[in-house]
């Protein structure tokens, strides 16, 4: 039963929730993001597991190459480095830690003793043509909705991230005040 | 590998997720936590897909999550960036110039 795969498998599964948890507790903001980094090439990982390759390269194209540069950004533009130390107190550790394993042992629960209908055969299939088939036809309309959606949220960064929040010319931009 | 083992990742993942959003007071970790809470919607969806329906609808659905969560992130770093224009912090207990 326990074959390389399956070794496989629960490594990536490893490598998945402990970078996962490592971005919820470590101190360092910088390091949460390169957790955050294992924590998504672990979930491209599972769903090569699970017969998804279109969607194994779209999450390592856009989660890893756009998402978490994003991020990173964020981290660097939005804090002092003299501050990395202090720059990303919490609060409630307890509290919160008592709700998050409480849930989590509510859902690992229903999960292992519900009888899912799982299907006797599995199958591995190139899934590339057919969710392209998919959204050209049968999602359609979410197809397109999501493309205004993309080019509102871009004009809608870029008009929000000016210095001036777009009322000048970009000639006019400077620098933000510290 | 089972269905039930990936439910277990993804409720470990939405819980890392929770914890980060429930305690973290920068900003950003807040939307890390966020990230990490839709990741784990998508491997239920895909996982769904694979081992209980036989259409690849789910997929579909996680490539949406994916859109979403790229149109979410870049403008929460522009709303960031114009909170640390303002109030020189990013901090989330700060954002709260509409209280009255």
């Amino acid at each position: 039963m326990t074959g390389p795969a399956d070794i496989i498998f629960y490594l990536l599964a490893a490598m998945t929730v402990g970078a996962a948890i490592l971005v919820a507790i470590l101190p360092n903001i910088v390091y949460s993001a390169i957790a955050l980094l294992f924590s998504f090439a672990g979930v491209a990982g599972l769903y090569v597991y699970l017969s998804a390759d279109f969607l194994a390269a779209t999450q390592v194209l856009i989660y890893v190459g756009g998402i978490l540069i994003l991020i990173l950004f964020a981290v660097f533009l939005s804090n002092r480095i003299s501050d990395v130390k202090i720059s990303n107190p919490s609060r409630f550790h307890w509290q919160a830690a008592f709700i998050c394993l409480g849930l989590f042992g509510i859902l690992s629960y229903t999960a292992v003793s519900t009888a899912f209908p799982v299907k006797a055969v599995l199958s591995y299939q190139p899934t590339t043509s057919e969710i392209g088939e998919l959204l050209m036809t049968r999602y359609l309309l979410p197809f397109e909705v999501a493309s205004v959606l993309l080019l509102a949220a871009l004009i809608g960064a870029a008009m929000l991230s000016r210095p001036d929040g777009g009322r000048g010319r970009p000639a006019e931009m400077e620098e933000p005040k510290r | 590998m089972s269905l039930e083992k990936l439910l277990v990742i993804s409720a470990a993942l939405f819980c890392c997720g929770l914890y980060a959003i429930l305690t973290r007071r920068n900003a950003v970790a807040v939307l890390m936590g966020v990230e990490l809470v839709l990741n784990a919607a998508s491997i239920n969806f895909v996982a769904f897909s694979h081992y209980v329906s036989r259409v690849i609808g789910g997929q579909i659905f996680a490539i949406f999550v994916i859109v979403l969560a790229a149109a979410e992130a870049a403008v929460a770093l522009a709303i960031f960036l114009r909170l640390y224009a303002t109030t020189g912090t990013v901090e989330v207990d700060t954002a709260d110039h509409l209280k009255g």
